[in-house]
């Protein structure tokens, strides 16, 4: 009973104990903050992984894939359909991007990606990075008529501004096609004929072409668009009637598509691919919906034949990861079976890339794919999970977490070490006291229970502090980012960089109890050797000790 | 002497001796010493400082270990024993006052008198034996004049006042014997008188048996008999009227 008495009248007494542990308090406190932002950022990451990435993917390893994606549906349902809510077949090929902006032609690599949009909801988020709400309710790779977001839907804070995209559909498509027409009636005013104005265009210095370009442009005070070269190309090989993207891509001979009321194949491109983020933090758009631009791709055949074709921006695709989002370009799978002559002119039966699979809730996700890694030959197929795909990003995350948690802790256990520089100075001045307990019939283990139950209550005490300082950081931290960007006037969350306009956080209690019983253990153990030596302390001589 | 015949003594030690290595050399400072007391007796020890009577105390209860020699109590010999019953015959039968108080700082005057009784119960059994042992703590305390200054902390008493905590502390676990080294040496001389004739009060009231260390002859004369020692050993013993 008397160590509990005499731990709680030190440790009411005591202020420079308290002292110490401080840097325990501290310790804790940035350990809950790391943990919880670390995780914060982690869980965001893989929760746009996730978005665009299926359960499990099912591939094949040859661009040209594979036949007949309905029979592998069913082998695939046979093998494991109790576990399988979705499936959607995707064609997934390397491409060209290229679109023109200010008379400049822009070319960027990309992933072009079919998707089966009647499907394809069922097995990812993926609708939910979209642009125009009714997309994001429903997918269509039609032109919308305007309505697409100036605010970016997914943060809840302020979010970027994208002032441009309140123009963008079938208005602006119709402003662009207006701008062109009064481009080539000057240019026809100025030369007479069409042909001779391209010539001497050409040799004079480019200077010249922009300053008439821009001139065009700030006439008519709309985006920096450029007249688009496909309208030459379009009059002549293409047109598509937007009621029917699918079919209608094929150029229809001898037909001429008028660009102000249709629309090529619609596209979907990564928002990294046709934007830039401002120091503002305001993006600005390189091409918007209703834009055309062309993308070139391989066929299916052997050896593959690169073919361009035209298309049309129908939404931006924004996971957030900027890995995908300057990356992915998606597209009606059935269109680019054709382009790419995926479809057997015999038995009319399409090749797919992939086939993405959702799992029921709970199901393992290694179980199923090996279960599917032993049902399909491997030589052809490979099965993987997302967590598989995206492997070295996740452990590097975890690694880093992990190095993180190591350093912090060594902060707790350099703390421990203060704690016992301070209980030794406790027990020179508590001597005399120790002595008293001893000749009163107090057993060596009691005094060393003194001393190690004061170093618990400590321990207790700081790892409590650095609780309620960690968590309190923790739950207004966006609001002390705000302070100290207010305070310095420097931005310490730059969204320009940062993808989140406010810093997620997520407290796993099971970290935290871990973090809290480390602590209090560093703090017992740094009591130890203390308590030791109060033990062995001998009674006649601590008596005597002033 | 002929007491000695007619009773076996209480605590009694044989041939001790103790040395202390100090720097390069040793110090003796026991020298074979014979020494009993009787139940009931009040023996005081006088000698000149270093005489060793202090040591002899402390060997006698047990907070130091002889070199040679043994300590009997009650008939058993008591020095050899395992450590956590010489603490448990610390705690239960013998009962020490110091010249210098040794009041527990942290602890209140009430506490410091409970101390012997919250280090021999654990948390549950002081669950039990608290409300008791705290009425107890109260009457002795009461009983030396304290009974209004039972919260405060020992800084806040005079020394008068934490010899007679001390005592308390001493006799709240009802010693068989109780050793007291130079209890009045700390204070002045009609407070020391006080607390001698608590001390003596003790004795003839209650019988209790008391070994009293000091070098004031005038105090030792209050003893039922006398013990000198000088240069370790046992040079004379006296007994004196009560």
């Amino acid at each position: 009973m008397y160590k509990l008495l005499l731990c709680w009248r030190y440790l009411r007494t005591r202020w420079i104990a308290l002292a110490s542990v401080i840097s325990v308090t501290l310790g804790v406190a940035t350990m809950i903050v790391v943990n919880a932002v670390m995780a914060g950022f982690s869980n965001e990451m893989q929760t746009r992984i996730h978005g665009i990435l299926s359960d499990i993917v099912f591939e094949s390893h040859s661009l040209s894939g594979f036949q007949d994606p309905e029979w592998h549906m069913e082998e695939i349902r046979r093998v494991a359909g109790d576990s399988i809510i979705g499936m959607t077949p995707t064609v997934t090929v390397p491409a060209m991007l290229s679109f023109q902006v200010r008379g400049q032609w822009i070319t960027r690599q990309v992933m072009f990606i079919g998707i089966d949009e009647s499907t394809h909801a069922a097995v990812s988020d993926f609708g939910a990075y979209l642009q125009h709400p009714e997309n994001r309710h429903r997918l269509s790779f039609d032109l919308r008529d305007g309505g697409y977001d100036t605010r970016d839907s997914q943060s809840e804070g302020p979010g970027p501004s994208r002032p441009a995209l309140g123009g963008a559909g079938w208005p602006h498509r119709r402003t662009k096609v207006e701008r062109e027409r009064i481009w080539k009636q000057k240019l026809k005013e100025t030369a007479g004929n069409p042909d001779t104005a391209l010539n001497t265009n050409t040799n004079q210095p480019t200077r010249s072409i922009d300053a008439q370009v821009d001139a065009i442009l700030d006439v008519t005070d709309t985006k920096s668009v450029a007249p688009e070269e496909s309208t030459s190309n379009a009059e002549n090989d293409n047109s598509a009637t937007p009621q029917n993207p699918f079919s209608a891509a094929r150029p229809q001979q001898g037909r001429t598509m008028d660009l102000a009321t249709e629309q090529f194949t619609g596209v979907v491109p990564g928002i990294g691919l046709a934007s830039f983020r401002d120091s503002t933090g305001v993006d600005r758009f390189l091409v918007l919906p209703g834009d055309d631009v062309k993308i070139t791709f391989p066929t299916a055949g052997t050896p593959p034949k690169a073919v361009s074709d035209n298309f049309t921006i129908v939404d931006f695709y924004e996971s957030k990861m900027s890995e995908y989002d300057s990356n992915f370009v998606f597209v009606p799978i059935a269109a680019l079976q054709r382009m790419r002559g995926m479809i057997e002119p015999e038995t009319g039966l399409a090749s797919v890339n992939s086939i993405q699979i959702k799992l029921k809730d709970g199901v393992s996700l290694d179980d199923v794919r090996n279960r599917l890694r032993q049902a399909f030959p491997p030589e052809l197929y490979a099965v993987s999970t997302w967590r598989d795909k995206q492997g070295p990003l996740l452990s590097a995350v975890d690694m880093e977490m992990a190095v993180l948690n190591i350093l912090l802790f060594l902060i707790i256990a350099v703390a421990g070490f203060g704690i016992l520089a301070i209980f030794f100075m406790i027990v020179v001045e508590k001597t005399r006291d120790i002595g008293i307990l001893k000749s009163l019939g107090a057993s060596a283990s009691g005094i060393a229970g003194v001393f190690l139950g004061y170093g618990l209550f400590l321990g207790i005490v700081g790892a409590g502090a650095g609780l309620i300082l960690g968590l309190t950081i923790t739950w207004n931290l966006n609001r002390i980012r705000s302070f100290v960007e207010w305070w310095t006037g420097q931005s310490v969350f730059d969204p320009s960089i940062y993808y989140f306009f406010k810093i997620p956080t997520i407290i796993d209690p099971f970290t935290v109890f871990w973090i809290i019983v480390g602590a209090i253990t560093i703090a017992v153990a740094a009591s130890v050797l203390p308590a030791l030596r109060a033990a062995r302390l001998h009674p006649v001589e601590a008596l005597r000790h002033e | 002497m002929s007491d000695e015949t007619n009773a076996s003594p209480l605590l009694s030690v044989r041939g001790i001796r103790k040395n202390y290595r100090s720097g390069g050399g040793v110090l003796e400072v026991l020298q074979g010493v014979d020494f009993h007391v009787l139940p009931g007796e009040f023996v005081a020890i006088v000698g000149q400082s270093g005489s060793g009577k202090s040591t002899l105390l402390h060997l006698m209860g047990l907070l130091d270990a002889p070199d040679a020699g043994e300590v009997w109590l009650e008939g058993k010999r008591i020095d050899h024993l395992p450590a956590a019953q010489r603490d448990g015959l610390r705690n239960t039968v013998i009962g020490m006052v110091f010249q210098a108080y040794h009041l527990l700082p942290e602890l209140s005057a009430l506490e410091n008198v409970l101390a012997p009784l919250l280090v021999r119960h654990g948390v549950m059994e002081w669950l039990k034996a608290g409300t008791h042992a705290r009425d107890q703590a109260k009457m002795l305390l009461d009983r030396f004049g304290l009974g209004e200054r039972m919260r405060h902390k020992p800084r806040q008493l005079s020394g008068g006042e934490m010899q007679r905590v001390a005592i308390a502390r001493a006799l709240i676990t009802h010693p068989h014997v109780l050793l007291a080294d130079e209890p009045t040496g700390n204070l002045d001389e009609s407070t020391g008188v006080d607390i001698l004739d608590a001390i003596c009060e003790l004795n003839r009231r209650d019988g209790l048996s008391i070994v009293l260390v000091t070098h004031d002859t005038a105090i030792a004369n209050r003893a039922n008999r006398i013990v000198r020692l000088a240069a370790g050993r046992v040079e004379q013993v006296d007994s004196s009227p009560a």
